[in-house]
């Protein structure tokens, strides 16, 4: 099949599905390459053979989202008719709803009160970066926690870096955890007990500084926040870990997505060597938006050549125009191939599966059942 | 002052700051790139800021690294030159505190001790003010007999969902101190990005995630009074089939035998069935993208902006590439 003969080992999509044993599965990948489409794709096809599925979606466009009835983002799984034994469930990650769950669960109720209102935590809960992360990882914690479902598959956030989705939830844990935080909210309390040199040296002047740039205002936003949040920090940094765990038992199986382009097939080689040293157990890689070539019909070489003898003869105009479609076609698959040759050779244990390119943007159960096969399809021993 | 380049009508005469989104990959760095070489084509001098600190300026002109300083990438068609400079988050942080506030050294302590780190994160509109200020300072800049240094400025910004916030920084620090360095500081940004010198651009694929954020993103930023500047379609697969033909594609109704004949009397006798039966279903696919271009490209009618194409590469992206691209723009009139 591949020109150079390394041909990976194929991934067995249905084995994957079927096997009672899979309890999460992460699609994972950098930017745009078709984490949610495939995704959305896995849980619909686990549901037609029998898993009661609920997948849970970051980002999913417009169109897919109203087809599969999640136009409304209520941060609660929704019910999709699908055919078979199975059922599916759905839905959008809400991350501000998440969070707030979070401190409704953990603080008495003036408590949450306070830390829901504060300014700071507004802010805080919609943009800090690596929030959305980390509550994509809260939401998987608590659907898993919850023991309803048999299979649960996760679509992760639009990072352009794949890893973004490891490490976010331990930085924004550090962030809130923070010595800075610590010391913001209590000065007068923490000032002498440091002993750390350069900070007692310098303290007053970052403090100085912080309020002259940033103002008093949202300094003492912080300082209420950090106040009312206290008692929390902890839990929320044991929350992530035990989450991080779960990902690294046997029941879960990470997907990395990539499309044959270079740079998502660099960020998935990152990836793969990262979930080894993380100890999480990847089940391969999918390969999504490939073109393929019927291989021997008609190479690139002589279909350029033909096209050249019709447009010198002014003949045949249609016939050249398609012998140039297929001609350009076949270059681009040739590159793909070679990309994915280069990605099998740096690993050439890790399981693989394409999907081809469909002419439209997926948008439909109809669409999101043909990407399903297409996932589970293996090329005939050759 | 004497215009120094030939007079040449182009629809950007004036502005001087070309914000560059656009949805994640499509194109944005690529697309400003291109832009700032055809900017600087005849003799100008062109500034190309990255903000978001991945280097993707110095791969893009295969070169090393860029460091937080301005430097020569390129020379463009018939003279002209594209610096670039890639801002460096911390760096520009420490550098305004000690202009503002008058803090040698102290700045590189507050980096080792991650306080920047930290700042930046309780206060992301700190951050935008400081990008984007470093950015419009470059746009103001001037030699001692008054002619500006950068004929215009060309910046890689954040993508489509941050640029709104990014930009519109006085709203951003309206929660930071409300007098003093910043507070002024914020004031001359938006100054700078609210005249008509300035122009946001967005740059899309045609498909439909991207078109849509690209019509979200136009809309917000109209709502806040941001100027907004052209529609860049990139990577757009022409179409090489007649209008009739391609219907006929998509219908499955090409006249097969007459692709036999042709395939045959092009010197491919052998297997003629199969290979027409495959030049048909590719054909196909080719109408059906097409009539997906075609629907992306309507509902970008809407946006009353105008509008430029950059074909895919079908080489992949490399410097030769992007010359290309820079000489479309050009054609088009977009520099
Ligand atoms: N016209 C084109 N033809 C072929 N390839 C292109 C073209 N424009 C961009 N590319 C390729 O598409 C990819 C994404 O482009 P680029 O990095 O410029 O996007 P971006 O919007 O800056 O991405 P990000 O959001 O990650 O910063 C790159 O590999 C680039 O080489
Ligand atoms: N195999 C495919 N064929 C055609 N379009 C696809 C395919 N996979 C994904 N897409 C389209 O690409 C776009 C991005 O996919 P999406 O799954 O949202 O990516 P991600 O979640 O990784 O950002 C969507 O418009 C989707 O319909
Ligand atoms: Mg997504
Ligand atoms: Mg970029």
């Amino acid at each position: 099949m591949s020109p150079t003969g390394k041909t990976p080992p194929a991934l067995d999509v249905d084995g994957l599905l079927d096997d009672p044993r899979t309890k999460i599965i992460v699609c994972c990948g950098s930017g745009g390459v078709g984490k949610t489409t495939t995704a959305a794709a896995l849980g619909v096809r686990a549901a037609e053979r029998g898993r009661d599925v609920v997948v849970l979606t970051v980002d999913p466009a417009r169109r897919l989202a109203q087809s599969m009835g999640l136009s409304e983002l209520d941060n609660n799984p929704r019910k999709i008719e699908v055919e078979g034994d199975g059922e599916l469930h759905a839905m959008m990650l809400d991350m501000k709803r998440t969070f707030d769950e979070i401190v409704e669960a953990h603080a008495d109720p003036d408590r949450a009160k306070q830390i829901l209102a504060n300014p700071f935590y507004q802010s805080l809960s919609s943009s800090l970066s690596g929030t959305q992360e980390y509550m994509a990882m809260e939401k998987l914690g608590q659907l898993h926690r919850s023991g309803a479902w048999d299979l649960i598959i996760v679509d992760t956030p639009p990072s352009r870096n794949a890893l973004d989705f490891l490490d976010a939830p331990e930085r924004m844990g550090r962030f809130l955890d923070g010595r800075f935080m610590k010391i913001l909210a209590a000065p007068a309390k923490t000032g002498g007990r440091l002993g750390v040199k350069v900070i007692s040296a310098g303290f007053g002047m970052f403090t100085g500084v912080i309020n002259k740039v940033l103002g008093v205002q949202l300094l003492r936003d912080v300082q209420t926040f950090v106040a009312a949040f206290d008692t929390m920090f902890g839990g929320f940094r044991e929350r992530a870990e035990k989450t991080f765990k779960l990902l690294q038992t046997p029941g879960t199986a990470f997907l990395v997505v990539a499309a044959p382009e270079p740079d998502a097939l660099r960020e998935a080689s990152y990836f793969v060597e990262r979930l080894a040293e993380e100890r999480m157990p990847l089940a391969g890689l999918v390969i999504n938006r490939v073109h393929e070539s019927a291989a021997d019909a008609l190479s690139a070489a002589r279909s350029q050549a033909a096209a050249e003898t019709l447009e010198e003869r002014g003949e045949h105009r249609l016939t050249a125009a398609l012998l140039r479609l297929h001609t350009d076609r076949m270059l681009l698959a040739a590159r793909e191939e070679r990309l994915r040759d280069h990605f099998a050779s740096a690993h050439p244990t890790v399981p693989v599966t394409a999907v081809p390119a469909q002419a439209e943007d997926v948008h439909d159960l109809e669409g999101l059942r043909q990407v399903g096969h297409d996932l589970a399809a293996r090329p005939s021993a050759a | 002052m004497v215009d120094r380049v030939s007079a040449r009508d182009t629809d950007w005469d004036g502005v001087r700051l070309h914000v560059v989104t656009g949805k994640g990959g499509t194109g944005k760095t690529t697309i400003a790139a291109a832009l700032a070489l055809a900017l600087a084509a005849g003799g100008r001098k062109v500034l190309l800021v990255e903000v978001e600190g991945r280097q993707g300026i110095a791969q893009l002109f295969d070169c090393p690294p860029l460091p937080y300083e301005e430097r020569k990438v390129a020379v463009a068609p018939d003279g002209g030159d594209v610096y670039a400079l890639a801002v460096d988050t911390e760096e520009a942080l420490i550098e305004y505190l000690e202009m503002f506030y008058n803090l040698k050294r102290a700045g590189k302590a507050m980096s080792r001790l991650g306080v920047v780190d930290f700042v930046t994160t309780i206060a992301p509109g700190l951050r935008d003010v400081i990008l984007t200020g470093k950015t419009s300072e470059a746009v103001r800049r001037k030699r001692k007999d008054g002619s500006f240094i950068y004929d215009a400025v060309v910046m890689d910004a954040p993508p489509t969902g941050r640029i709104t916030k990014f930009l519109n920084v006085n709203d951003e620090v309206s929660g930071l101190a409300k007098v003093g360095p910043i507070r002024n500081h914020a004031d001359t940004v938006m100054k700078v990005v609210r005249s008509p010198e300035t122009a946001v651009h967005f740059v899309t694929l045609l498909e439909e995630m991207p078109v849509q954020e690209t019509m979200d993103g136009i809309h917000e930023l109209t709502g806040v009074g941001l100027p907004v500047g052209g529609v860049f379609v990139n990577m757009e697969h022409p179409s090489v089939l007649a209008e009739d033909d391609l219907t006929a594609a998509a219908a499955g109704t090409l006249d097969l035998d007459e692709i036999v004949r042709a395939v045959k009397s092009a010197g491919l006798e052998h297997d003629a069935e199969q290979i027409a039966a495959v030049l048909a279903s590719d054909a196909a696919d080719h109408a059906r993208r097409t009539a997906l271009q075609r629907r992306e490209k309507e509902r970008l009618e809407a946006i009353d902006r105008p509008r430029y194409s950059l074909p895919l590469l079908s080489d992949g992206m490399d410097l030769a590439g992007l010359y290309d691209l820079a000489a479309a723009l050009r054609a088009q009139g977009a520099a």
